[in-house]
């Protein structure tokens, strides 16, 4: 059965209470969760597990810059209810550092490589967490906000 | 060319041909130049085009070789980003002389639409290596390339082996 995004709210807040923050319904975008960052493994496990919920796909994981914190946003989706959910977890930005999902959903490995490599969010226990697009020796986060692009790259020079 | 085959010519029943050495030369390097392609992003798809039955690259005496040692020519077609920079420099640096590159689209010329943000592009592949045609374009239409390529031609076949450069 196609559940609504107030529905899978109630659900989780029954089984997690305090961890699950607040639901957003404003019109034009769609309904998004904010959980607590520490749970959010047990959280998505809950999601995939439970057999109303049944998310058994991830459509997307990003890295996010509020300028004052960092944040992640999970895209949730099940071909089998066809319903979907957005998670958010919001960082500190000095210590970005939130539990990895890549054991419950595989395509989260590449997702949090690329969020780690772009915004520096450190996913742990994830296998294999090294920079996916730029140079293994790049310096820095470039997405963020206050990135300030590099003079130099192995004496090419960047700017234009 | 020059070809002496008059029939006042003394050398006509000897069936000898007359011509410099630069020219013979430059003929042959102008008339069957093998590329290297660089495929970068969606210029390669536009070389597709190129290199199909419509525009058939071909005629030009141009025959796709995926060794640089083999290559006379390089196309850079597309956005060349800091960390394939450094391989497109090594590439070139295995081809064997004379060598010539073509840069086609905006990117490979000057960054593109990634001149001001692009934090990861070289603004134009020019400041690896030496460019001897830029074709302009986003992509560029594969009749551009074609302007292209016989400019390169046109390039080749004046060149001089001795003396000064033309």
């Amino acid at each position: 059965m196609k559940l609504q995004a107030k529905d899978i709210f109630d659900k989780l807040k029954s089984e997690f209470s305090d961890s699950i923050i607040e639901i957003k319904e404003d019109k034009g975008s769609d309904p998004f969760i904010t959980v607590d960052a520490k749970k959010v493994l047990d959280i998505c496990l809950f999601l995939r597990d439970t057999e109303e919920l049944s998310f058994d796909y991830l459509s997307s994981l990003n890295g996010m810059d509020y300028k004052n914190n960092l944040g992640v946003v999970y895209n949730l989706f099940s071909t089998i209810h066809n319903h979907k959910i957005t998670l958010k977890v919001i960082l500190d930005k000095e210590q970005p550092s939130v539990p990895s999902i890549e054991g419950v959903w595989k395509s989260a490995n590449w997702h949090e490589r690329e969020a780690y490599d772009m915004f520096g969010i450190k996913f742990e226990g994830h296998p294999n967490l090294i920079r996916i697009l730029s140079p293994y020796d790049w310096e820095g986060y470039p997405l963020r906000k206050d990135y300030k692009t590099p003079e130099y790259y192995h004496g090419f020079k960047v700017p234009y | 060319m020059g070809l002496l085959n008059r029939l006042d010519d003394p050398y006509e029943t000897g069936g000898v041909i007359l011509g410099t050495v630069e020219d013979l030369l430059n003929w042959g390097r102008g008339r069957s130049d093998w590329y290297l392609h660089f495929g970068l992003a969606c210029c390669a798809i536009e070389f597709m085009a190129m290199n199909a039955s419509h525009f058939d690259f071909m005629r030009f005496g141009t025959i796709p070789r995926p060794s640089p040692r083999q290559a006379d020519f390089m196309i850079v077609s597309g956005t060349v980003t800091l960390k394939m920079a450094e391989r497109i420099k090594k590439l070139y640096d295995q081809m064997a002389e004379p060598k010539y590159v073509i840069s086609m689209g905006s990117c490979a010329n000057c960054g593109g639409p990634y001149w001001e943000h692009g934090y990861h592009v070289l603004k134009g592949v020019d400041r690896i290596i030496p460019v001897d045609v830029y074709v302009p374009g986003c992509p560029p239409r594969p009749e551009a390339l074609e302007e292209g390529m016989m400019k390169l031609q046109e390039k080749i076949m004046n060149q001089k082996l001795f003396g000064k450069k033309k």
